[in-house]
């Protein structure tokens, strides 16, 4: 029996999936941020999702921006050489226009998060928070006695998303997921979900996933829609296809210190865009040049193949 | 060897990535920030310590960079790096289980403790600035060997008696918690300011006065600083940077002046 065929687009994957009221993570730690899918959710107009995310880039504070969101959980917030994340500033610092939850920990927390959720798990033990004022902050960030007689340690619940949404290298039609170079947390987080969307460069064949099966940090059980969407991580990149675009990134600071330029801008580049496709005619064919790298290809590793042996 | 001194002024990041630079001497392994720690460590790879291994969070050992990083997680740290892990194996098994000797850590507020605030200025609920919060510096802080800090400022109000929120606790904190508790880390060793260079040489004790920068003294760092603060036995003048060491920040490590300004 053939492998189901879990190729869709991007429009259908949000509208059946995602949900007004749900938590969706998006993950992708500086590399494979997953923009086109964020841009798709806000499109559909989406409100009310608890935004779970380690750092809430510029994705956040456009998602936040756009009304998508009515609380954020994550670790950092703020985006490398962007700097502030501006919307997500407004509404903490002044409830502008509208007041922010936020569900915060540390990197490590968010980590042991998605752990606990992926396996299964109550709960998951880290030695980071003794003396630190964020459990104060956080009262579910919580301090357990070690069943083994060694210090108390502190533990986090599980985060358990509806919904995660990944971006790629490349995945086969049945849905084996294979990314390279920085990979975060983005096996855990998808484990731990209920529903998993994958947006790809390139949707390969079945052999090309196959010939290297340790780069499938997703195999198809885990992945529940996929969807060949060339150039959806940017302004991030994505390894070995394309490059951060830092100046897309410095060039939000000032968008994003204005509200109304923030709006404007969703206006422009998402509302009015239909699709990725769409989006990177307008960014331009020179700017999309730009990005390009040079070859650095890895050396083949050679998985081997039992030839028959003789019986003694 | 040039050892001619530069007259970079001592606020500079120039001079302050060469002082962090020279504090690698000997260190094996070492988790490196963006901005000016991405500096100081290409330094003293070029100089003082060839050999240092740098570990990102984003999960990358062992990077050789062709080009200058822009952040943490950039493509230029993946490509020819040993090993990019996920991050449950960087934090967990890499960091946790104390395979780090240095982390280079950046505060808006730091106590007489070495605990570090970058989460708010202002009340908790309603922030007059909310800043970026933990990161990965909750777990750096207490699992790398040790932590130095470099501060852009210093004044009362970003080396406070009381911290506005603590986010990174010094292992005093941990150990009022519960001494059991105590962090394998020694926590903060050294504090780098625009004014002078600060140490804290025992794992429980309390920041001090170890170098002032040229044409500073005692009392001036004092006076800046929003505690009683001690000082070392033996201060000395923080050297300068060389001539050579400027050239190579300015020269050969950010062209694009990226971080230098």
């Amino acid at each position: 029996m053939a492998a189901p065929d879990k190729v869709t687009d991007l429009t259908s994957a949000v509208a059946t999936h995602v949900r007004d009221g749900m938590t969706v993570a998006l993950e992708g730690f500086g590399h494979l941020i997953p923009f086109a899918a964020g841009h798709e959710i806000i499109r559909q107009g989406r409100r009310d999702l608890t935004f779970c995310r380690m750092t809430p880039d510029l994705l956040a504070d456009q998602m936040i921006a756009a009304g998508c969101v009515s609380k954020l959980v994550a670790s950092f917030f703020a985006s490398g050489s962007a700097g502030s994340l501006r919307e997500v500033r407004r509404r903490v610092e002044s409830a502008d226009p509208a007041p922010l939850e936020v569900e915060e920990y540390s990197h490590y927390g968010m980590v042991c998060r998605y752990q606990a959720g992926a396996a299964g798990l109550p709960f998951f033990p880290l030695r980071s928070y003794a003396g630190s004022d964020l459990p104060k902050l956080n009262p579910l960030i919580r301090k357990v006695s070690d069943p083994y007689g060694g210090p108390d340690i502190y533990v986090v619940p599980p985060l358990r998303p509806d919904v995660t949404i990944l971006h790629a290298q490349r995945a086969d039609r049945s849905g084996n997921v294979q990314m390279w170079g920085i990979v975060g947390a983005q096996q855990e987080a998808a484990y731990a979900a209920e529903t998993v969307i994958v947006t790809v460069e390139e949707i390969v064949e079945e052999d090309v996933v196959r010939s290297d099966p340790n780069r499938t940090v997703l195999p198809a059980h885990a992945v529940t829609a996929v969807i060949e969407c060339p150039g959806g991580a940017h302004p991030s990149y994505t390894q070995g296809h394309y490059d951060r675009d830092n100046a897309f990134y410095r060039e939000w600071t000032p968008i994003s210190r204005d509200r109304e330029a923030v709006l404007d801008w969703l206006e422009e580049w998402v509302h009015r865009v239909p699709d990725r496709a769409a989006y990177l005619d307008k960014l331009g064919a020179e700017r999309w040049a730009g990005l390009g790298v040079a070859p650095r290809p890895s050396q083949p590793v050679d998985f081997g193949r039992r030839v028959a042996q003789e019986a003694s | 060897m040039s050892t001619t001194f530069s007259d970079v002024a001592p606020s500079s990041t120039e001079f302050l990535a060469a002082v962090a630079a020279r504090q690698l001497v000997g260190k094996r392994r070492v988790f490196a920030g963006v901005g000016l720690p991405t500096l100081a460590v290409d330094l003293a790879r070029r100089t003082v310590n060839p050999d240092v291994e740098l570990v990102y969070e984003s999960g990358i050992c062992g990077a050789q960079p062709e080009g200058l990083a822009e952040g943490i997680a950039d493509s230029v740290l993946v490509s020819g790096a040993a090993a990019v892990l996920s991050m449950p194996a960087l934090f967990g098994y890499v960091l946790q289980r104390g395979h780090v000797d240095v982390g280079f850590l950046g505060a808006a507020q730091i106590d007489r403790w070495g605990s570090l605030n970058t989460s708010f200025i202002g009340d908790w609920d309603r922030p007059t600035v909310r800043l970026p919060g933990a990161g990965g510096a909750a777990e750096i802080m207490p699992n790398a060997g040790e932590c130095i800090v470099v501060l852009r400022r210093h004044d009362p109000g970003a080396l406070p008696a009381e911290l506005d929120f603590c986010t990174s606790p010094s292992p005093v904190r941990a150990h009022q918690e519960d001494p059991r508790m105590v962090p394998p880390g020694h926590g903060v060793s050294t504090v780098i300011t625009p004014m002078t260079v600060l140490r804290r040489p025992e794992k429980l004790g309390e920041l001090e006065i170890s170098e002032v920068h040229p044409g500073l003294t005692v009392d001036d760092v004092r006076a800046a600083t929003g505690w009683e603060i001690a000082v070392a036995d033996d201060v000395r003048e923080t050297a300068r940077p060389t001539v050579e060491e400027v050239r190579l920040l300015r020269e050969e490590i950010d062209t694009v002046r990226l971080y230098l300004r």
